[in-house]
């Protein structure tokens, strides 16, 4: 199906994945994962806990070596081995759980780290963007703090500024709400939503249903290392094809409900 | 919760300890006085216990004119500490190649892929042989075997080889420490510097060092206090440093007290960086309590 889109449009798809197999000693994490995310696309990965869905963002930004398949960005392999890994993963931006900033720097040094050391763009210029998005998310003011100082939404807004100030063609978001308390969860939703909005391509491995609902253009059901359904939001969470599917967001729903 | 003061929020904090504070004050400075107070009298006691036993001791006369003779103390402390000077200089050239010395070799150790596996076991191989073997062969082997092969250009100073000792025993024992700075560095770290397209160098470079270098700062020091202690090995190879000079002034005297005054050098210097290491740690005590929080 979403062959049929990135088709219609003309362009090669930003993503694409093919027959992925990722194993952690004899535990089969990803067991041949097809995926194929078109440019502007929106695209949800929801499961349970080990389902894979982290472990697969891991394996697109080349954090975890795959052990059969192919990963492209573009139309370029970056599985291959002559790649330049560094190269490829600046147009790759992640965010992760439990935000990984650095503690040691500033927010406007962890922000501007990459460019500066990466592509060597001098301070001042390093700085200009990153210092518009931080005012974009509402943290202008907390340019010069460590992060330690911040609640762990603003932590997390940090950490997105940091992933787009690298400007990537694809940004990942592993569970990105999940270790914040419930009060702060919206503030880094309402950030994602208006990246969304601006078009920019994303894979979200997520547990927020109601939000993948409301930003996903289309929705992966990872059941144990495989995409067991995919479908328009509307139709996987709706009128689910598959039982496990069926079972996982009733689940879901239930738990909710305490 | 309730506020007799009636400061209001601004006030929130304080109040409540102003209030439990005046009922409490007398009985709490009593309190506070009492363990001072035993700590004092313990200590006093103590002391002057251990002093009487020492000095009723039946050879204690002997003792003292020899270890404590206070005529030969005073003749031989300007020679003693003008010794030490060499000993200073020593320890600190030698402090200053270990620090960057035994950092690299930590790196090397830590190097990712198959390729690079011939220069993780040289490093081992390195640290493996210098921590093993004991600190005086070092210095005999490097301080007589090198310049024994009469090689042009060798220097023929022995402080040369000591301190050359000095540095391969002790950045054997610094990179250690080093690399377990690197390793308590949480490996998400790494990972997020690698996610934005840092080299695994820029990311060791920029994010996993400073962070491992703060970390290993107290036992770092810990090592140097022990590196300044050995720099009296090198009096074996020739060298007049500190224990060469209170040797010397020993057998000049027949009295023991020159090395109670190398003694009490070392231990007048390894004081002060004594209490830098217990404040440091307790300092990042502090900070990883506040951090946690």
């Amino acid at each position: 199906m979403s062959d049929v889109t990135a088709a219609a449009t003309g362009t090669a798809p930003t993503l694409r994945i093919e027959g992925l197999h990722k194993s952690f000693g004899d535990l089969e994490v990803l067991r041949g994962i097809d995926l194929v995310v078109a440019p502007h696309e929106v695209v949800c990965l929801i499961g349970s806990s080990g389902s894979g869905k982290s472990t697969l963002l891991r394996c697109v930004n080349l954090l975890e070596p795959i052990d059969a398949g192919r990963i492209c960005i573009g139309d370029r392999e970056i599985t291959d081995p002559k790649v330049d890994v560094d190269r490829v993963r600046r147009g790759i931006g992640i965010v992760f759980q439990a935000y990984n900033l650095f503690p040691h720097m500033s927010v406007l040094d962890n922000v501007t780290l990459a460019p500066r050391k990466v592509l060597k763009t001098p301070r001042d210029r390093a700085e200009a963007e990153p210092t518009r998005l931080l005012e974009r998310f509402g943290l202008a003011d907390k340019r010069n703090e460590v992060p330690d100082r911040l609640s762990g939404g603003q932590q997390q807004r940090v950490a997105i500024v940091r992933a787009l100030a690298m400007q990537p063609e694809l940004l990942l978001l592993d569970e990105v709400t999940s270790a914040l308390d419930p009060e702060l969860v919206g503030e880094v939703l309402s950030v994602i939503r208006e990246l969304a909005a601006s078009g920019m391509t994303m894979v979200i491995a997520t547990h927020e249903m109601r939000f993948a609902r409301e930003i996903a253009d289309r929705v992966c059901f990872l059941d144990a290392g495989l995409i067991l359904e995919e479908g328009p939001p509307e139709v996987l969470f709706e009128d689910p094809r598959e039982p496990r599917t069926r079972q996982f967001l009733q689940r879901v729903t239930a738990a909710r409900r305490l | 919760m309730d506020d007799p003061v009636g400061g209001g929020p601004a006030s929130g904090s304080p109040a409540p300890s102003r209030a439990s504070e005046r009922p409490a004050s007398a009985a709490q400075r009593r309190v506070a006085w009492r363990p001072l107070v035993i700590a004092a009298v313990s200590t006093v006691v103590f002391f002057v216990l251990l002093g009487l036993v020492i000095v009723n001791a039946p050879g204690w006369p002997e003792v003292k004119s020899s270890f404590f003779n206070g005529k030969v103390f005073a003749d031989s402390w300007p020679l003693i500490v003008a010794a030490f000077v060499v000993n200073i200089q020593i320890f600190v050239i030698a402090e200053l190649l270990v620090l960057p010395s035994a950092l690299v070799v930590a790196v090397l150790r830590s190097t990712p892929g198959p390729v690079f596996l011939p220069i993780r076991i040289l490093a081992t191989a390195y640290v493996d042989i210098f921590r093993a073997v004991p600190g005086i062969l070092v210095i005999f082997i490097l301080g007589f075997g090198v310049p024994a092969l009469g090689l042009p250009g060798l220097p023929t100073d022995p402080r040369f080889y000591g301190i050359l000792s000095l540095v391969l025993i002790y950045s054997a024992y610094v990179s250690e420490v080093y690399r377990a700075g690197i390793d308590s560095v949480h490996p998400s770290q790494g990972a997020a510097a690698r996610s934005l397209g840092l080299s695994h160098l820029q990311a060791l470079r920029f994010v996993v060092l400073p962070q491992a270098v703060r970390r290993v700062i107290p036992p770092l020091l810990n090592d140097f206090i022990g590196l300044q202690k050995d720099s009296v090995l090198v009096s074996f190879i020739g060298v007049v440093e500190i224990f060469r000079q209170s040797q010397i002034r020993q057998s000049a005297t027949f009295n023991f007290t020159p090395y109670m005054a190398t003694a009490l050098i070392f231990i007048v210097i390894t004081i002060p960086l004594a209490r830098l290491v217990d404040w440091l740690v307790a300092r990042d005590r502090r900070r990883n309590a506040a951090g946690a929080r």
